[in-house]
């Protein structure tokens, strides 16, 4: 533990320095970015990956992986598959040429200045402050759990302490998007994955045989029974298989974790923005090698872990990882505490600070650009309320943060896994089918992209409270209203259904309609301007 | 194959390891396309980035 104190010590002095160099750069040549400087492609794709890759993939989705298995893989396929492949070639290059024609500096701002309409600014602003911080808790959740073990300490002052270096971080510098900090984390995250793989396959005998022993598992008669007691509905098949085809587990699997997180990464406000930060396409192009390498060793090695951890656990304590655990947010904290070498656990510490920093930082910005930029309108005042009414709403939102930091782990296990899919999912279904009409369609009008974001976003929030079978329970709204915990509690399908797949189709459906049965609505001047270039 | 138990999930190991690769290569071949060259591309470019920095020091 001693080790761990120090090795965190040393390696905040180490940020603290790097955030000082940055800042000092940054204001002794304020022409760096204007006299024709630029930002590295490795340092754009390390800060995009390190902003997407957080506590959350590698606390909550490891210890998801831990419970249904490889089947994860595929999430780990559509991260790299769209989230940087697609993200960046699709969507990165036509964001950054029309942001710039447009001048955009925010989510909001793009969408709005695209159709031309400051209603879509405010209500995207206010999605996005009003539901990032259930995506920072889960970050949060991801270091605080790990703390708590790694030090021994209670979950609440894990958490405290924490939010004290999250706090000093994002007030006094992650803002500013210092570089040299990002790519330092982001290396060292690199690396650690790195010899985290190593040692699990080294340790299983290799590939095949780390394998195949996690798949025997599943014929051993006491992990049936411990799989019984955790619940785990009978169609689940092992950890190296598919669920049964439309069985609980297989809905959960794909539809929230799978499809919530790996299609609705496109539609990310905070990482949107990142496309508009470089300079040209050229970087986009050089980013893509450095993004798919470096969510390859992040998200595909936390996931495999995640799940081979189970052979660790059953040899040494006859339990399955969830069991041994008590819950899936604990699995990788503990399997990381007991099974890897001690100088690892005070790396590995620094590793999850640096991934959860890395992406509240750009959670945090983008907060506060939605509600001192998009919300409440801030250009006509000075200065000085400019900066405090900025404050004001970073300091509601991580107030509300550490609200749902607390709680959420008591309601649900797989706290983290699950709040980071509501907020991704609602992010596609409102944002995804307008900003993909706005980059590719000339047709697309106002109308249309505003419906199809109204009708994404509120039939997401209903599926959330009255029929997802997670959500509505914990909220307790049906249950109120309607005296039952979920809707279409008999159906053994519809309840299990995440809201991105209902809410995402009816507002692509719904835009592609309203584009095509209604006239434009802006000038073609307009439209011309924006796609100036492209 | 590979100790997995079914094919679905061999599947998206390999796709997972494939498409990384398929980064890595069309990196390779656009290393360099894609570039400003059109002083009035650049002069935007400048023109947002000061707007940038301006909205980066109220925060």
């Amino acid at each position: 533990m001693f080790l761990k104190i120090i090795v965190t010590f040393a390696y905040i002095a180490i940020l603290s320095y790097l955030a000082y160099l940055g800042f000092k750069g940054t204001k002794n040549s304020k022409d760096y970015l204007i006299g024709g400087g630029e930002i590295h492609p490795f340092i754009m794709a390390l800060s995009y990956g390190a902003a997407f890759i957080s506590t959350s993939a590698i606390v909550g989705f490891g210890g998801a992986a831990a419970f249904f298995g490889m089947s994860l893989l595929w999430l780990t396929f559509l991260t790299i598959a769209v989230g940087v492949f697609t993200s960046f070639v699709v969507y990165g290059k036509r964001t950054r040429r029309m942001g710039h024609n447009l001048g955009a500096h925010t989510f909001p701002e793009f969408l709005a200045k695209r159709f031309q309409s400051t209603k879509i600014q405010k209500f995207a602003g206010s999605v996005i402050f009003l539901f990032m911080p259930i995506y920072a808790a889960a970050v949060m959740i991801g270091a605080a759990k790990y703390f708590q073990v790694a030090l021994k300490i209670e979950y609440i002052t894990a958490l405290f302490f924490i939010s004290v270096i999250v706090a000093i971080y994002v007030f006094f510098g992650g803002l500013k998007g210092i570089m040299y900090s990002d790519a330092f984390q982001g290396g060292l995250m690199f690396f650690a994955m790195l010899f985290l793989v190593v040692f699990v396959y080294t340790k299983l005998g290799g590939i095949t045989q780390a394998h195949a022993s996690l798949s025997e598992l599943i014929t051993k008669s006491e992990v049936l029974a411990q799989l019984k007691s955790c619940k785990m509905p009978p169609t689940f098949n092992g950890w190296t298989a598919m669920p049964g085809f439309m069985s609980i587990n297989w809905l959960v699997v794909v539809t929230s974790l799978v499809m919530g997180v790996g299609i609705g990464v496109l539609a990310q406000p905070q990482l949107a923005v990142k496309f508009m930060t470089v300079k040209s396409n050229r970087e986009l192009n050089r980013a893509v090698p450095i993004g798919g390498t470096f969510v390859l060793m992040m998200t595909g090695v936390a996931f495999t872990v995640g799940a081979l951890s189970n052979v660790f656990f059953f040899k040494s304590t006859g339990n399955i990882a969830v069991i041994e655990a008590k819950g899936l947010d604990n699995i990788i904290p503990l399997f990381l505490d007991t099974y890897l070498p001690g100088w690892f656990g005070a790396v590995f510490m620094i590793v999850l600070i640096a991934a959860g920093m890395s992406t509240l930082s750009s959670q945090f910005h983008a907060i506060s650009t939605a509600f001192g930029h998009d919300l409440v309108n801030i250009k006509d005042k000075s200065e000085k309320q400019q900066v405090l009414i900025n404050r004001i709403g970073v300091l509601l939102a991580f107030v509300v943060t550490f609200a749902l930091a607390y709680y959420l782990p008591k309601i649900w296990s797989g706290a983290i896994a699950r709040a980071t899919a509501i907020f991704f999912g609602l992010c596609a279904a409102s944002f995804l089918p307008m900003y993909t009409g706005a980059l590719y369609s000339k047709r697309i009008s106002r109308l249309a992209a505003s419906i199809g974001m109204i009708a994404g976003f509120t039939v997401s929030l209903f599926w959330m409270l009255f029929v997802h079978f997670k959500t509505a329970t914990a909220l307790g709204i049906c249950k109120g209203l309607c005296g039952v915990p979920f809707l279409f509690k008999s159906s053994k399908i519809i309840p299990f259904i995440d809201p991105i797949v209902v809410a995402l189709s009816i507002s692509i459906l719904l835009t592609l309609v309203m584009t095509f049965a209604c006239k434009q609505d802006m000038d073609q001047e307009h439209i011309e301007k924006s796609f100036n270039g492209i | 194959m590979l100790g997995l138990q079914d094919n679905s999930i061999f599947i998206a190991y390999m796709l997972s390891i494939l498409s990384a690769l398929g980064c890595i290569v069309y990196g390779l071949l656009n290393w360099n396309k894609g570039d400003n060259d059109e002083p009035k591309q650049i002069q935007e470019e400048q023109n947002w980035d000061t707007d940038e920095q301006k909205l980066n020091e109220t925060l």
